[in-house]
């Protein structure tokens, strides 16, 4: 199993979540989060003073899929949905995940997802 | 003779009035979408300066001095050249200075009424010229002919107590005409438009009922008997639209939305604006507990069939509401209660008002459609009426004022 974090803008948000549900991707969890990366932030004025603005806020979609292919298939549709060409599009982090167990029915593994 | 009851009385309404502009801002801030709502509540906010600037200078003058062809006034008083202490043409026990400053908060009101279906996808820029041409456009000529000396709309014998044609009809035509201009919203098929913050939708519609009281009761212009009976009609109107809004809900929710019961006490008011001071109390409940499923059936029905984005209603509430008022008061007017109503309405068996009101309503709605297209014609060739893709994605907050509403729970953006 593959766990999936992709940080995005926040208006892409429905897009990815609609790109998603096309690929039948539906187990999804959603945050609101905040960071920065290459972009160092930006200013804004309050009263004609200027701040300095490090932290931008993004959206952070968690998703857990079942295999190598999944994970390709899935990283594609939110790449595809998330782009736009400027900085700040955001990243996508992949890792292997352990185990997985439905609270309800205490299933575990694959057949929890 | 000026008499201090009615000056006062006219001044603290005055005062009443200019609050329901910054309730509109609250009513319709916290209908919109937490990345608009800064925007939106700006679009109301930025007339209060702009209508006033205006009025001052040319807008009085236009509406209310002299009389150029039953249509428009003259620029006999403009920065209120010639407007004094003493009564004037409008008012024989209030200063004239007083009418001024009544009859500027409705200056103001009426088109940041336009706004509510523009919200989330029009650039500030033309907004803001589309306001300033509209007001010489629509508003001013539309006060001139019901409220003017001479306007002929009042000639040809229709009444309008508190500016049903003058306010809501002209108002709401014309924000039906800058949606469709305008264009749907992006993303209407995929997010749903809830309101983001109905407690600021509470705050909105309970401070314009109270304002209402000074735009209703004070169009008695004096603190008469005529002032109380408005006041009573009004409220009485509010209060049965905000009751058959939930009957509704009731019937085909199974419970009452809070959305729908300040929807419902709007509607009440924007109905017995026309009517307050000329129609008997009784006829208060119905005009209020019928202009909730009519706006309803509007809203839920017509919008949807036809597909135009008029984002928070302002044509379902305003224009709708404000025709069935207009029509109403042509049904039950009485020139017993107000005598400045030539003949009685069409519940008493007198057809002459009722034509005259339908008449009054036709050519409202002509004068506000024809004048919304120049004036939106005009802001085109100057600035884009809509914004880029990306400003709306990200919302009107962030681009048009590089602001936000509500600061993530860090509070580091």
């Amino acid at each position: 199993m593959i766990k999936i974090e992709a940080i995005v803008r926040p208006e892409k948000m429905e897009d990815v979540k609609d790109a998603l549900s096309l690929i039948n991707v539906n187990g999804i969890t959603l945050s609101q989060v905040m960071g920065c990366g290459s972009q160092k932030g930006k200013t804004k004025t309050v009263r004609g003073r200027t701040f300095e603005v490090n932290m931008l806020p993004k959206i952070k979609f968690e998703i857990v899929v079942s295999n190598e292919e999944w994970a390709q298939i899935t990283i594609d549709a939110i790449c595809n949905a998330a782009y736009t060409g400027e900085i700040g599009d955001g990243k996508i982090f992949c890792y292997n995940l352990d185990n997985v167990v439905r609270i309800r029915t205490r299933e575990i593994g694959i057949t929890a997802l | 003779m000026i008499d201090s009851g009615n000056t006062a009385f006219i001044i603290i309404c005055a005062a009443l009035v200019f609050l329901m502009t910054p309730a509109l801002a609250f009513f319709y801030g916290g209908l919109v979408r937490r990345k608009n709502v800064i925007n939106t509540m700006m679009s109301s906010l930025f007339i209060m300066g702009l209508a006033s600037v205006l009025w001052v200078a040319v807008g009085y003058s236009l509406s209310f001095g002299g009389n150029t062809a039953g249509v428009i006034g003259t620029f006999q008083n403009v920065f209120l050249n010639g407007i004094g202490w003493e009564p004037g043409t409008y008012a024989d026990s209030i200063p004239a200075q007083v009418f001024v400053i009544f009859q500027m908060m409705f200056a103001i009101i009426t088109p940041a009424l336009i706004t509510g279906s523009v919200v989330g996808r029009m650039n500030f820029k033309a907004l803001f010229l589309f306001i300033l041409l509209w007001s010489f456009v629509v508003y001013y000529p539309m006060a001139h002919m019901v409220w003017g000396e001479g306007g002929f709309l009042a000639e040809i014998g229709s009444i309008d107590f508190a500016g049903g044609n003058v306010v809501h009809i002209s108002s709401g035509v014309s924000a039906l005409v800058l949606s469709i201009l305008l264009g749907k919203r992006r993303g209407a098929e995929q997010g749903n438009f809830l309101p983001h913050n109905i407690p600021f939708v509470i705050l909105g519609a309970c401070l314009l009922w109270f304002g209402w009281f000074g735009f209703n009761a004070g169009s008695a212009l004096a603190a008469d008997g005529l002032a109380a009976h408005a006041f009573l009609t009004t409220n009485t109107s509010a209060a049965s639209a905000m009751l058959s809004w939930m009957l509704i809900d009731i019937l085909r929710e199974g419970r009452p939305s809070v959305v729908g019961a300040c929807t419902g006490m709007v509607l009440g008011l924007v109905a017995i604006t026309p009517g307050a001071g000329f129609v008997p109390l009784w006829s208060a409940f119905l005009i209020g507990a019928l202009v909730s499923p009519i706006c309803y059936f509007a809203v839920s029905v017509i919008k949807v069939k036809f597909g135009y984005d008029d984002a928070l209603d302002a044509f379902g509430c305003h224009g709708v509401g404000g025709i069935w008022g207009g029509i109403a008061t042509g049904i039950f007017a009485q020139s017993s209660i107000n005598p400045v109503a030539q003949w009685n309405g069409l519940a008493f068996g007198d057809v002459k008002l009722f034509l005259a009101q339908v008449i009054s309503i036709v050519i409202t709605i002509v004068i506000a459609i024809v004048g919304t297209l120049i004036c939106a014609g005009i802001v085109k060739l100057i600035v884009p009426l809509r914004v880029t893709e990306r400003e709306e994605r990200v919302g009107m907050d962030e681009t048009a004022h590089g602001e936000r509403a509500y600061p993530t729970f860090t509070g580091l953006d």
